[in-house]
């Protein structure tokens, strides 16, 4: 019953947002801006999605997302300072930053970058890479809980590091910015970017929809048991190891495509993205949104930044208090989120309007249904 | 834990600025509206009032940069408040339409979309930090809007749609090169933080040192070739928020050694805190090793222990204590304005005013001189009149001109440090004109010289 319920509501919203919107957008009642800032809060939700299958499905807090999402981020951005070709501020057919650094030929690594192909492979390529090793030793070495959260910020304070260096021949503290096009396409057009918009739709629906199927396998129950109770699955005979690290990977690669159609969205990539606090910043809005729920990041990712982009306008003095007030009360009064809530108020409403309570409340675990005595309700009808 | 101490920091100054009452009030207010807003979002109807022009206030009032951009935000609102007093622009008032870019750069390029194509502004102030400019700037080419921006900058950079009132690097770093050479010192040692502003700035300076006559091995701090043995970088370099300076002192005072040297410094924030210690306590003296700084104005030294910075030397366009009736008069308003606004979030004690304050205060006069000059808001119209070179404003700073090249003609001042975060003038290069692109010209130029070697 619930699951048909967040299929339908789902299709339902995929619809709404891969097609109608755009639709509207075309026929101008939509505006651009609306459907460019849409367009970046999708591929938060990609983002939040990553975080969720780790934190909430195998208990991995990961507060390094950002530094995948960042890579892809990167590596789409490369193609894209290669396409500006010699439209830059001096006409020269290598990147502005370069020049202004004084280089006249473009170095090596930065010569394949012109193939999209390229690019896209890398996107998948570099993150997934690093995760691998990065996740090999972590894991190899039964790194866990605290350790390991404190490990990916580590690891992705080190990467922004790097990345603010100008040596590093990747734009240092400004980054990548003022794009021309993708794909011969110009991106200051509305219809670009309302493509990429789709895009991310797409990619948000294809995330959901692979990581639901993957919760649902044989996979997916031992991910839940190591997050529960990783010792017992240790003894039942399982490499949790193994286990955690194609899911940490996965993360990865998914986190890295959503970077990648974040940048020609924002239209800027910079080490920043990196920092510590925007890893944070993903986690936060897995917690409002409600985790180990796959839903939950998506509402969480769209509810934080649709309100932080409110925010920062209306009360440009009291944002970080609004958002900071919020936070504090999902903490305290919403353990399981937005999404958390509204299937409790889901499950009062059943209960309020059942003539006969025979459906188990849906905030029940399994545990408490096996009870001898579940419910009140039952013994006096 | 989600807030950087920054923002705390931000927040705990927020509190002492305004009364708890208000702040509660407001509190309780935003969150009302923020349950309400979450169903309205964009969707929230523009008024057009006949008699007002609306105007963006692009900057950082949280995160890192808050500390410095905030002051912007207030003499934008204090001129806007001057310029309304008044009569207006062309009879309307300026509406300021405030948001935070956060001290994130992709916050801003949203922001200046925001304001452009929702708000529809009819031109924008904003922007401290290069990054958010470059971040800005392909929204600002694209819905075609105007941009002032008011900070020192690295130059390399032209766009159709920003004017800069900000001193270009000939503004800054070359006139005080030109002050150092004057003063006899042979040997020149750059130091600064890692990102474009320093880099772009001492590979500017290590051309022109040498095109006045100071030999390669006279210029400190390192250098860095390609692979042809050009040289692309030059100057010491650390990251931000770098704290550990003994080893680069002790190299500066090795460097130091014959007597005439001095050190161009472009760290930026609180790395200058632990520079300055290592300097004082190497015992370079201002006489015997001056550093002059080019990241360093009155509003930040209020948060340095000056003591260590007596002497040293700075490079602005405007210093808080020159005696020109303009400045007087200006800061006499400023300070009436400050005792009865009622602004939420502007610090009422304690204040400085600096360079980009005062290029910000410039640059919405120009704008309004050219609005008017055009008799219109279209940027278009604005664009012709500002590149006309007949748009000036006497300010506190002295006469700014607008030339063509979108930067601007004034005056640039030579300061040294005094105990109260104050500097006293030590020399004025008059009406000089801004230029954002040297590096080519300093390349012809070397070239030449060479070559009549």
């Amino acid at each position: 019953m619930k699951r048909k319920t967040e299929l339908l509501a789902v299709a339902i919203v995929a619809i709404l947002v891969i097609v109608i919107l755009p639709l509207l957008n075309a026929s101008g009642i939509v505006s651009n801006f609306t459907i460019n800032l849409y367009g970046k809060y999708l591929s938060y939700a990609v983002l939040a999605i990553s975080v969720d299958l780790l934190w909430g499905y195998t208990g991995l807090l990961s507060l390094g997302q950002c530094l995948f999402f960042t890579l892809g981020g990167y590596m789409m951005g490369m193609y894209l300072m290669r396409m500006i070709g010699n439209l830059g501020q001096y006409h020269m057919a290598i990147p502005d930053f370069l020049v202004f650094l004084g280089w006249n030929t473009l170095p090596t690594f930065w010569k394949p970058f012109a193939s999209f192909p390229f690019a896209l492979m890398m996107v998948v390529l570099l993150p997934g890479l690093l995760a691998l090793v990065f996740g090999f030793l972590a894991f190899r070495s039964r790194i866990r809980g605290v350790y390991f959260s404190i490990l990916t910020q580590a690891l992705t304070y080190g990467a922004c590091l790097l990345f603010f260096r100008n040596n590093l021949l990747m734009g240092g503290n400004n980054g990548f910015t003022d794009f021309k096009l993708l794909l011969q396409q110009d991106l200051r057009l509305p219809a670009t970017q309302r493509m990429l918009y789709i895009s991310t739709g797409i990619l948000l629906l294809l995330t959901y929809c692979f990581c639901r199927w993957l919760t649902k396998t044989k996979f997916g129950k031992v991910q839940r048991a190591i997050r529960d109770s990783e010792n017992r699955v240790l003894f039942s005979g399982y490499a949790a190891a193994n286990f955690k690290l194609f899911v940490f990977v996965a993360s990865a690669i998914i986190a890295a495509l959503g970077g990648a159609l974040y940048t020609p969205q924002v239209g800027i990539i910079n080490p920043s993205e990196m920092a510590t606090d925007k890893s944070l910043e993903a986690v936060v809005w897995v917690a409002v949104g409600g985790r180990g729920t796959l839903v939950g990041p998506i509402v969480g990712a769209i509810f934080v930044n649709t309100l932080k982009s409110w925010a920062t306008r209306a009360y440009p003095d009291y944002w970080l208090i609004i958002l900071g007030g919020m936070f504090l009360l999902v903490v305290l009064f919403l353990p399981k989120g937005i999404v958390g809530l509204i299937s409790d108020c889901g499950g009062w409403i059943a209960e309020k309007f059942k003539t006969t309570p025979v459906v188990p409340d849906l905030k029940q675990t399994p545990d408490a249904d096996s009870l001898p005595n579940p419910q009140p309700a039952i013994r006096n009808p | 834990m989600f807030f950087k101490t920054q923002k705390l920091n931000q927040v705990a100054s927020l509190g002492r600025a305004i009364s708890t009452t208000t702040l509660m009030k407001k509190f309780i207010r935003s969150f009302s509206a923020v349950t309400l807003a979450a169903f309205t979002l964009n969707a929230a109807p523009v008024l057009h009032a006949e008699d007002t022009v609306k105007v963006g206030i692009l900057h950082s009032l949280s995160g890192t940069m808050a500390i410095s951009e905030t002051s912007l935000r207030d003499i934008l609102l204090y001129t806007f408040d001057e310029i309304n007093k008044s009569g207006g622009v062309m009879g309307k008032k300026i509406e300021p339409v405030i948001v935070d870019g956060a001290s994130n750069w992709p916050l801003f390029a949203e922001k200046a979309k925001q304001l452009l194509e929702e708000d529809k502004v009819a031109c924008v102030f904003g922007c401290w930090t290069s990054v958010s400019r470059k971040s800005v700037l392909p929204v600002f080419e694209k819905d075609n809007g105007l941009l002032f921006y008011p900070v020192q900058y690295e130059g390399e950079e032209l766009s159709k749609n920003i004017f800069y009132t900000a001193e270009a690097v000939n503004q800054q770093a070359t006139p005080a090169v030109d002050y150092l050479l004057a003063q006899g010192k042979k040997k020149f040692y750059l130091i600064g933080t890692d990102y474009v502003y320093p880099q772009t700035t001492n590979l500017i300076l290590f051309k022109y040192l040498q095109l006045h006559g100071v030999p390669v091995e006279n210029i400190g701090g390192g250098l860095r070739k390609d692979d042809s043995g050009k040289v692309i970088s030059a100057g010491k370099y650390t990251p931000f928020g770098h704290t550990d300076y003994q080893q680069i002192v002790s190299d500066i005072k090795e460097f130091a050694a014959s007597g005439d040297a001095c050190v161009i410094n472009t760290i930026n924030g609180d790395s200058n805190v632990p520079f300055f210690k290592e300097i004082a306590a190497a015992g370079l003296t201002p006489a015997s090793c001056p550093v002059v700084s080019f990241s360093l104005a009155e509003d930040e030294l209020r948060a340095l222990p000056t003591k260590d910075l007596v002497g040293e030397l700075g490079c602005w366009t405007y210093f808080m204590s020159l005696k020109s009736p303009e400045n007087k008069s200006f800061l006499a308003k400023w300070n009436d304005w400050l005792k009865t606004e009622n602004y939420p979030g502007v610090v009422k004690e304690k204040r400085a005013v600096d360079s980009p304050m005062v290029l910000s205060y410039d640059g919405v006069y120009l704008w309004k001189k050219a609005v008017e000059k055009a008799g219109s808001f279209d940027v278009d119209k604005v664009r012709t009149a500002l590149e006309s070179g007949e748009i000036n404003f006497a300010g506190p700073g002295g006469k700014t001109t607008m030339q063509a090249n979108h930067h601007t003609v004034k005056n640039v001042y030579i300061g040294s440090t005094l105990a109260n975060g104050q500097f006293k003038i030590l020399k004025t290069f008059p009406e000089v004109k801004g230029e954002p692109f040297l590096l080519k010209g300093l390349d012809e130029q070397l070239e030449k010289k060479t070559a009549a070697n």
